[in-house]
Parts: C-alpha cells; structure tokens; sequence
C-alpha cells in the first residue's frame, strides 16, 4: 500500500528517521553482531585470552546433556503454560460473551493481572505455596500432600506454571472474547433454530471460527512463556531445583551472567534468535493467511 | 442472546465468579500479608484477615525498605519506576510517529531498507541479546544510569508499525489540501496528522507504561547500586534464602508495585484494550 500523495525533500525524512535508526543501530544491531561474533570465541578460564574457534561452541552446547535437559524442559514449560493458559480464558470468555448483567465488572475483575509483572506474580504465588509458611501449603498438608518446591522439580515447575499462566490469562481472555464478538449471531441463532443445543453450537460452529484466534494465542503464549517468564523463574525458583526449571532463556542469563561462559552463553543466544525468528515468520504467515479469512 | 436458559445463565456467572475469585485470591493474600506484623506470618496458618499494621510495613518499606534483605527505600524505587514508565512510552511514541510519518509521506532513497531494520528489531528482544547488549551499553558508560534504563527499550517495531498502519487509512485529501494551501510536510505533521492520532497515542501510552513499569530482566542487569533500583527488582532483592524473608514488608512493596500499573489498566480500560488488540495486529 503506498500514498499517492507524498511530500518532498531531499533531507527531511532522513532527519526523522534518524533517532530511530541510530537507535536501533546502537542497541539492536551492533550487540546482535557481537553476538555472532562471540560465539565463535572461546574464553580461557581467567577471561585474559580468547581464541577463534569456529562452531566449537555450538559443537559442545548440542553435546552439553545440560542443555539438551534445558530444551526439554523449555518445551514442556511452554506447552504447559500455553495450553492451560488456553483453555482456562477460552471458558472464561465463553461464558463473559454470554452474561449481560455484570459484563463490565466481570471484564474489569479478569483483566488486572495483565498489570502485574511477571516477576511480582512469581514472588506472590511463591508466597502462597511457600514451603513452611505458604497459606496454599498448609492446606495441601492438611490434605495430606507435601508440598515443598525447594526440593521437588515437578512441584516447582507446577508452580512457575501456575505463576505464567495467572499472569497471562487476562491477555488470552480479552483476545478470545473479542473473537466471540466478532461472531455474527444469525449463525448462531440458524444453528439454534435448527435444534443445536448449547454444547453443540460451541463445538460445531463457535470453536471453529475461533481457530485462528486461538492459534495466534498459542503463538504468542509460547513467545510469553519463552522469554517474558524470565521474571517468574529468576524470582521464585532461579531455575532449581537441580535445573529442574531452568529454560532456555534463563540458562543464557545465568551461563553469561553468573558463570561468565562468554562463548556458550552467546551461541545459546544464537540459537534463541533463530527461534524467536521461525515464531515471528510462522505468526506473519498466519496473518496473512487470517486477512483472507 | 439466542435463548433464554435459565440453568446456563446460573453456570456462566457461578464459572466467572469462581474465575475472579481465584484470580483475585493471591492478591487479596498479599494484601493481608502487608497488614500484619513477621509473627503472624510465620505463625501457620497466617490469619486470612488484614491486621493493624498497615501504616507501619508500608512506612517501613517506603522510607527504609526491608531489614534483612536490600535496605534499600521504596519510593526511591518507586521514583525510578516511574522514570521508565513514562519515559519509555513517551520516548516510543515520539521516535515511531516521526519515522512512520517519514516512511509514510515521503518517497526516498533507502526508504525500504530503513522500513527493513525497523521491521527486524521484532526478532530481537533484549533476551537473546543480554550479554552484548549490556556491553555496549557498559562501553557507553551508561551503566546505573536513567538513559541506560530507557534507551534501548524504546526502539520499537511495533509502535512504528502501528502509526504507519493508521496514517495509510488517512484520506490523501487531507494532504493534497495542505500542499495546496501551500502548507509543508512539518507543517502538515503538526496540524494534521498529530491531531489525528491522538487515539493511537493514547492506546499506545497504557500498553508501553505498563510495559515500562514492569521491565525486569534489562535493569537487573544495568543497577548495581541500590538508588537505581527499580521496584520489580526491589522486591526480588528482598527475597533472602531460607525462611528469614520478611514476606510482610516484601508483599507491602509488591502491593506497591502493582497498584499504579492496575490502575492504569482499570482507569484506562478502553484505551488498554484498543492498544493490546491493534499492536499485536
């Protein structure tokens, strides 16, 4: 799509483009390169020598059991945040599209935590599931489940899920409803007409329409649970216990972070990009193909 | 509504009454937790009703911040949240609208290629980055300071993204009569197109402030020293390991933390929600 009608000038537009550019030039650009670069460079112990060393580090980050460990429990992590962060706002905005009485009060009550960030909402359900003090806990213990996340992986991957998918619920509800309201109801009303009840209606014509809204949240619920979890896991479980929860994301932070692994840090980081760059391809695709929808 | 089922309707409100509820519960814990002195938590279960302490935990923490953990003072943080909330939004909106206006009402050379980088910053967000990012930025000299915090956050694709979308469904009338009237592109920019995308402002302030306000991973990895802090990472540095966390001071600042940007998000609903559906367009 292009104006017909254009301004001219021969510095103008270069002027306005220019914060913008040498912003994204400086901050986008250049670290992105260094990245590659470093990533062909291995550190010596003390940080006082580096050597080129080709795809070594790529080498033994897919031969690194750590990191192969950290993939699995990205993707289990993912795929557990985005499907029941799916379903359980998918329900929510079926039933929000059906009220009329409170529909404003509901709406506003189901979409504060968008506000929260990630890291406070990890630090509030480490509250209430916290090992000895947690409100939660002593009611599992009453029940009869010990529940201590400190010591047990599964537990504190339940728990940085159930933090995620608190924190993104609203984000998945406002998204579905809006596609619920975007169904036009003589469909809904001829498929009535016709004898369908309720349950029918919903799986035979409602959840239909709605596949290309609940794929695009699916794309975006596993960008979310890739990258912006990063709060989550660093406030409550620092990826334990035993790695039990570190993803891809927070082994970059803590491999370049905390232990100084220069190389294996940036081709991780490599790696990660070329992820993200296959989710956004595969999210413009689907744009595109939603257009003609 | 197609028809009236009485038995349905009971369902839906029972299913969104359980829903808040749940969604609310691990704030209202908070809440109740920031009103009581460290016994009562640690004491289990903690009692589910606010206690007296209310002024003292929130002054406490606003004025000296916890004992144990980072002593470091709550509203200095809050301060420093604040900085990035606004300046990140602001500092987006204005970069994007120039540039989309320049790729929009302008035919140039490199035009494409500029259009290009910008589009490309979508693939790199400060995670896949943090190490080189935090050279440059430490090369720069900009560590522990407001222009490090906000700098590198506010390029953004999708900001542009959204001005150069809404400037195309401007009527080229609009133009034509002001070249006519002998009016020149800045001219035009300030009289015409601001005006007119007020509403994308808007909707893009909510989503960036909030955006801003919970930043986490970039300013912990660029303050070192206590006075930078932001509020987010206040919090996690409160957290002590073991059982010595002073969780009713660590959720008075977490409540802290979170009433300005659900603030926004209730006071600023329309807004909000027009900005979170059309940037993810």
């Amino acid at each position: 799509m292009e104006k017909r009608v254009v301004f001219r000038s021969a510095w103008l537009p270069y002027l306005l483009v220019a914060p913008q550019i040498a912003i994204t030039v400086v901050f986008f650009f250049w670290p992105a390169v260094q990245a590659f670069w470093y990533s062909f460079l291995l550190q010596d112990a003390f940080g006082l020598k580096t050597q080129f060393v080709g795809l070594q580090n790529f080498v033994t980050l897919f031969h690194d059991p750590h990191y192969l460990q950290s993939f699995k429990i990205t993707a289990v992590f993912s795929l557990l945040v985005a499907g029941s962060g799916i379903a359980i706002s998918l329900v929510l905005a079926a039933m929000a599209d059906r009220v009329i009485r409170g529909a404003l009060a509901y709406k506003t009550l189901l979409i504060w935590p968008y506000a929260v960030a990630p890291a406070i909402a990890g630090v509030l359900w480490a509250f209430m599931f916290a090992p000895s003090i947690g409100i939660v806990t002593y009611a599992l213990k009453k029940m009869g489940v010990d529940w201590n996340w400190a010591v047990n992986g599964d537990q504190a991957m339940l728990l940085v899920v159930i933090a995620a998918v608190w924190n993104q619920i609203s984000y998945n509800f406002l998204f579905f409803l809006a596609g619920l309201q975007s169904i036009p109801k003589s469909l809904i009303e001829a498929a009535a007409i016709d004898g369908a009840g309720p349950a029918r209606r919903f799986w035979s014509i409602v959840f239909p329409l709605l596949s290309p809204t609940t794929f695009f949240l699916l794309v975006i619920n596993i960008v979310f649970a890739f990258f912006a979890t990063f709060g989550v896991i660093d406030a409550t479980t620092q990826g334990g216990p035993a790695g039990a929860t570190q993803i891809l994301v927070y082994k970059v932070f803590y491999d370049g972070v905390k232990a100084g692994d220069l190389g294996g840090s940036s081709a991780q980081s490599v790696v990660l990009m070329f992820i993200v760059i296959t989710l956004t391809v595969i999210q413009f695709r689907f744009i595109e193909r939603r257009v003609q929808y | 509504m197609v028809e009236n089922r009485p038995v349905l309707n009971f369902v839906a409100h029972a299913v969104l009454i359980l829903g808040a509820v749940v969604i609310a519960f691990p704030l209202y814990v908070a809440f109740v937790a920031s009103t009581l002195p460290y016994e009562d938590i640690v004491a289990v279960p903690m009692p589910l009703l606010p206690g007296d302490r209310l002024l003292e935990n929130y002054g406490q923490v606003l004025l000296h911040g916890s004992t144990k953990g980072s002593g470091a003072a709550v509203w200095r943080m809050l301060f420093n949240s604040m900085v990035m909330a606004l300046a990140i939004p602001l500092g987006k909106i204005a970069i994007s609208i120039i540039s989309a206006f320049a790729i929009v009402y302008f035919r140039f050379p490199l035009r494409n290629f500029f259009f290009w980088m910008i589009f490309v910053t979508l693939m790199l967000p400060v995670e896949v980055r943090i190490i080189p990012t935090f050279q440059v930025i430490a090369d720069l000299g900009m560590l522990n300071t407001y222009a490090g915090l906000t700098l590198p956050l506010i390029a953004s694709a999708t900001a542009t993204f959204l001005f150069r979308q809404f400037f195309m469904t401007v009527p080229d009338e609009l133009a034509e009569a002001a070249r006519i009237d002998g009016a020149g592109p800045m001219r035009f920019f300030w009289d015409v197109v601001l005006p007119l995308s007020k509403t994308t402002m808007a909707a893009l302030f909510v989503i960036q402030f909030i955006y801003g306000w919970n930043q986490y991973l970039w300013p912990l990895l660029i303050t070192s020293e206590e006075t930078m802090y932001t509020t987010v990472i206040g919090i996690s540095r409160m957290i002590v390991l073991g059982e010595v966390t002073e969780w009713h001071l660590v959720m008075a600042t977490a409540m802290l933390a979170m009433i300005p940007p659900a603030l926004v998000v209730v006071l600023m609903q329309k807004w909000f929600v027009k900005g979170l559906v059309e940037t993810e367009k």
